[in-house]
């Protein structure tokens, strides 16, 4: 039986990642990702403070201590863009499923709009919250 | 969510998946609300006590809210992290990590839920 002819020829490999210039599509893309990842991080801590609390107050106020830490505010304002990135770019996923915003420059206005509106959001819990503390 | 057609030729690489992918948009749709519900009460109480925070939780909209958050969030962080698992592990680990994050994210849930109804009923 003869040989395959293709079986010794390397198999092609689609280019690596690395070599495409980034764009708003791609960072967007993989950043939903990597938001959700950290999210899923966040999820954990959501957890913890809900188990504290149902501890009683030194428990509660140990993980609050924690969040107030500069360290913890830090964790925390990454923590809420991440949730804006990630809901924005989910509700333009919601949309895209709907087989609606696939023109080159509709994806482009949709993507800009959540890199903004994440941003604003963002900004606007934090200084509403400071507002509220103060 | 395939039509029956597409069911029966069974094109396509992955040949299921689909409902997974439709829990996943409508565990997304349920967050939505959810998640700014949170998110909006977590900002109000900035500052708040133990107390404070404990009679806001205790109320029963708050309650309710809270669990479906959890239930809702902890569905689609293992169907988000199932996918990631899938496309990054290729190695023999992979199907003790998938193991390992349904039982983790369920473990979560769970005692989320149950720290939230200890806090609702508790004396």
């Amino acid at each position: 039986m003869m040989p395959s002819p293709t079986a010794k020829r390397p198999r092609p490999l689609s280019p690596n990642v690395q070599i495409y210039r980034p764009q708003l599509t791609s960072v967007l893309s993989i950043l939903n990702r990597i938001t959700g990842v950290f999210l899923s991080v966040c999820a954990v801590g959501l957890v913890i403070w809900l188990v504290a609390a149902a501890t009683g107050p030194q428990a509660y106020v140990a993980v609050q201590g924690a969040i107030a830490s500069w360290i913890g505010q830090i964790g925390l304002v990454g923590a809420t863009f991440a949730f804006f990135l990630h809901l924005c770019g989910g509700i333009r996923h919601l949309i895209w499923d709907t087989v609606h915003g696939f023109e080159l420059r509709s994806i482009y206005i949709s993507g800009w709009t959540v890199v903004a509106g994440s941003i604003m959001l963002t900004v606007a819990a934090w200084v509403v919250s400071l507002l509220i503390e103060a | 969510m395939r039509s029956p057609l597409a069911r029966a030729i069974g094109l396509g690489s992955a040949k299921e998946g689909s409902e997974r992918w439709w829990a996943e948009r409508v565990s997304a749709v349920a967050l939505v609300p959810l998640t700014l519900w949170f998110s909006a009460s977590i900002i109000a109480h900035t500052g708040s006590d133990y107390a404070t925070f404990i009679a806001w939780l205790r109320t029963p909209l708050a309650t309710v809210l809270m669990i479906l958050l959890l239930i809702a969030l902890f569905h689609h962080t293992a169907l988000g992290l199932r996918v990631v698992i899938e496309d990054y592990v290729h190695s023999g680990v992979k199907i003790p990590a998938l193991v390992a994050l349904r039982f983790g994210c369920s473990a979560l849930a769970v005692a989320g839920i149950l720290a939230t109804l200890r806090i609702a009923f508790g004396g």
